[in-house]
């Protein structure tokens, strides 16, 4: 048996974990437990530095196992991966331990006892390693044609952008017709261009192309399958099913606009929301002596304590059209914090104050108060409470989850955030792929955006999503079930009936009734590997080997 | 009696949702007590009787298994799965003496950094309380 030769690198991160445990001394510790023959503290493990002298330490160290003691193997496994293959090292060869986010961050009131922890991680990861073994990708073809869910501005770019660079696009939309929520509004902020100028040109552009299929009324129903090979079936407008073969998916589903029942006697005649004001504005026939607009109405309370970040543009475009073209109108805007990021955004905040919309800011412990076709607010500058008439009172009001992303992101299993917003792999490594490979996201989908971010978010998305259909293959990880002892198995069928995927099949043998993997489908999640009860199933890089070494390893043992 | 008593605690969280959930924690700089050490799983349903048993057999105090909320299984329901099996080896640990109390199975989302630190805080203490194992079951 092959000589295991385990190398320790040590991360600093900077002063992120060197700042807060005592990394020389874990690295003396490395340097004492059983196979390890080298071990080294890096400055930053994942700079080009770092990765050099990870692969020069393997080359000169002859090592045949790397254990790398850093951040989450979530978003740098794959970096320190290609570092080993970079060594000639097979990378499940790897191993990566978590003493940033697991350690020195949350115990950085303890120099000592981080330290300590730091040394029961490293020890653990390094009795992983010492049993781990090399695995080789399964490679699989990816269909490329590609279905992008929702058809408003961001899925429209997208299925526009994906035909463009020559891939097949399916677009399903739940509405009747394409074109999401700028079917409602009357001017885009910050150049006040027609929104149904966009969103005509964007229909447009989709239904002329020949390689973009496009279904309303159309809702999807199952999921199945993995990056490259997804089937997707789909309740069509003619009460009929469609099965859709895929190799991605973009969700570009949008979010909907709070109704606040409830708040500042809202009723939608005279007591209307921003998206209410867009519509009538669009129809022309908005003619009203005086506008109060309250902000953050439904949000940034106890319960959605978000800010939806385009409300307040919204609302300063508005009241500014509304005062141009009638300059005889009132408007205030009664607000906590006014929010107008972005070049233009303080720009468009000056000229409304210009042309005469009247800015108050309200005090959260003395919110306005409801009277009789008027508001009371308290007014910081003057120092008392002042009563404003209004003819029409517009709320502005966050964007908020579809009440069907939730059903959407179990059929895609992809995760939502605690707003019910469907959540990133990655804030700023992966913002617009899932965790999922193969599944990408744009638009208000992920978080209120305005038209402009979710158009750049669509075209990013494709672009990462195209980085699969331009190659043509992928490597599925090898992180699977496999039939380690067929001798063992006794064809019971538990696994079969347990494997969520169908990846698992019990076939005739002529040693009997046996159990077949059937790897590109397998996932990984191990629930064949642990309910085998003959033992006949291994999980790769997961085996039951390797995770009672990592638990004998929790005690020092 | 506890005092200055610092248990061990084996913690199994699935890669998707709850070590995700610790993760999230880490980067909100949430601390916790450090007595847990975390084995990565992909999924709940990977963690066997024979793990929990071995965790407190090799010194382990408590065992915490933490998993996607019921729905958010990045393998559909493995988490549902793991359940079923938890409710089996919750019987033989009470049964073996170990008590039940050491083991616990919690749901955790990648969202809930917050979440995942006041499990591990409230589970720490609450074994803490409970006293050292060993001496009980070793063997």
């Amino acid at each position: 048996m092959e000589e295991v030769r385990i190398g320790v690198f040590v991360c600093d991160c900077g002063s992120n974990i060197a700042g807060f445990l005592d990394v020389p001394e874990v690295v003396t510790y490395a340097r004492t437990l059983p196979n390890v023959v080298f071990a080294k503290e890096n400055l930053y493990s994942c700079s080009e530095t770092g990765i050099t002298e990870i692969k020069n330490g393997v080359k000169e160290n002859n090592l045949t196992r790397v254990v790398v003691a850093s951040c989450t193997p979530r978003t740098h496994e794959p970096t320190f991966r290609s570092a080993c293959v970079e060594a000639d090292l097979n990378p499940f060869y790897f191993e990566m331990v978590n003493i940033r986010e697991h350690c020195s961050w949350v115990h950085m009131q303890d120099r000592e006892k981080a330290t300590d922890k730091a040394k029961d991680l490293v020890r653990i990861g390094v009795a992983k390693a010492a049993l781990l073994e090399a695995q080789e990708s399964i490679v699989a073809n990816v269909n490329t044609r590609v279905l992008v869910i929702g058809g408003g501005v961001a899925g429209l770019t997208a299925a526009v952008s994906f035909s463009r660079r020559g891939f097949e696009v399916v677009l399903i939309e739940k509405e009747r017709k394409p074109g999401g929520r700028l079917n409602d509004l009357y001017m885009l902020y910050p150049y006040n261009i027609k929104a149904s100028d966009v969103i005509e040109q964007k229909i447009s552009d989709a239904t002329s192309s020949p390689l973009i299929e496009i279904h309303t009324s159309s809702v999807i129903k199952s999921v199945k399958g993995y990056v490259g090979n997804y089937e997707v079936c789909v309740d069509v407008d003619d009460g009929k099913s469609l099965d859709i073969s895929c190799g991605v998916i973009v969700v570009a589903t949008g979010a909907s606009v709070l109704e606040p029942w409830g708040l500042y006697n809202y009723d939608g005649q005279n007591i209307i929301t921003q998206l209410e004001l867009e519509k009538r504005l669009k129809r022309g026939d908005l003619s009203v002596g005086s506008i109060v607009m309250v902000q953050c109405v439904g949000a940034r309370i106890e319960k959605r304590n978000y800010c939806s970040k385009i409300c307040c543009m919204t609302a300063i475009k508005n009241a500014t059209l509304i005062k141009e073209a009638n300059s005889g109108t009132n408007i205030f805007i009664l607000y906590e914090d006014i929010q107008c990021y972005g070049v233009e955004g303080e720009a468009l905040l000056r000229k409304a104050k210009e042309v005469g919309v009247r800015f108050v800011n309200c005090d959260t412990a003395k919110p306005p108060a409801m009277g009789d076709r008027s508001i009371k607010v308290y007014h910081q500058a003057l120092g008392r409470e002042v009563e404003l008439r209004y003819d029409l009172l517009v709320l502005s009001t966050p964007m908020i989850a579809r009440e069907d992303a939730t059903a959407l992101s179990r059929l895609l299993r992809v995760p939502t955030d605690e707003s019910g917003f469907f959540l990133e792999a990655h804030v700023k490594l992966r913002p617009i792929d899932f965790a999922t490979d193969g599944i990408y996201l744009c638009g208000s989908a992920h978080w209120p955006a305005d038209v402009r971010e979710s158009i750049s978010q669509a075209m990013g998305a494709v672009a990462r999503a195209s980085i699969h259909l331009t190659r043509g293959f992928v490597e599925v990880d090898p992180i699977v079930s496999t039939l380690a002892d067929e001798d063992l198995c006794v064809g019971c069928g538990l696994c079969a009936a347990l494997c969520p995927y169908g990846a698992i099949e019990i076939i005739e043998t002529p040693k009997g009734k046996k159990a077949n993997m059937i790897s590109v489908a397998c996932k990984g999640c191990g629930v064949c590997g642990s309910t085998c009860y003959h033992r006949a199933i291994k999980m790769n890089h997961f085996s039951n080997e390797q995770i009672s070494a990592q638990i004998a390893a929790v005690a020092g043992s | 009696m506890n005092k200055g008593f610092e248990p061990n605690i084996v913690g199994f969280a699935c890669n998707w949702c709850s070590y995700a959930g610790a993760d999230l924690a880490g980067t909100s700089r949430i601390k916790y007590p450090p007595n847990i050490k975390i084995i990565r799983v992909m999924c709940t349903g990977r963690v066997t009787p024979a793990f929990i048993l071995k965790s407190f057999q090799n010194g382990a105090d408590g065992v915490l298994v933490a998993g996607c909320h019921p729905g958010d299984c990045h393998y559909i329901a493995g988490n549902l799965k793991c359940e079923k099996i938890m409710d089996v080896v919750k019987r033989l640990v009470g049964i073996l003496g170990i008590g039940k109390e050491r083991l616990r199975l919690e749901w955790v989302s990648a969202s809930e950094g917050g979440r995942f630190a006041d499990v591990v805080t409230e589970f720490t203490e609450q074994v803490r309380e409970l006293g050292p194992l060993s001496g009980k079951s070793q063997g």
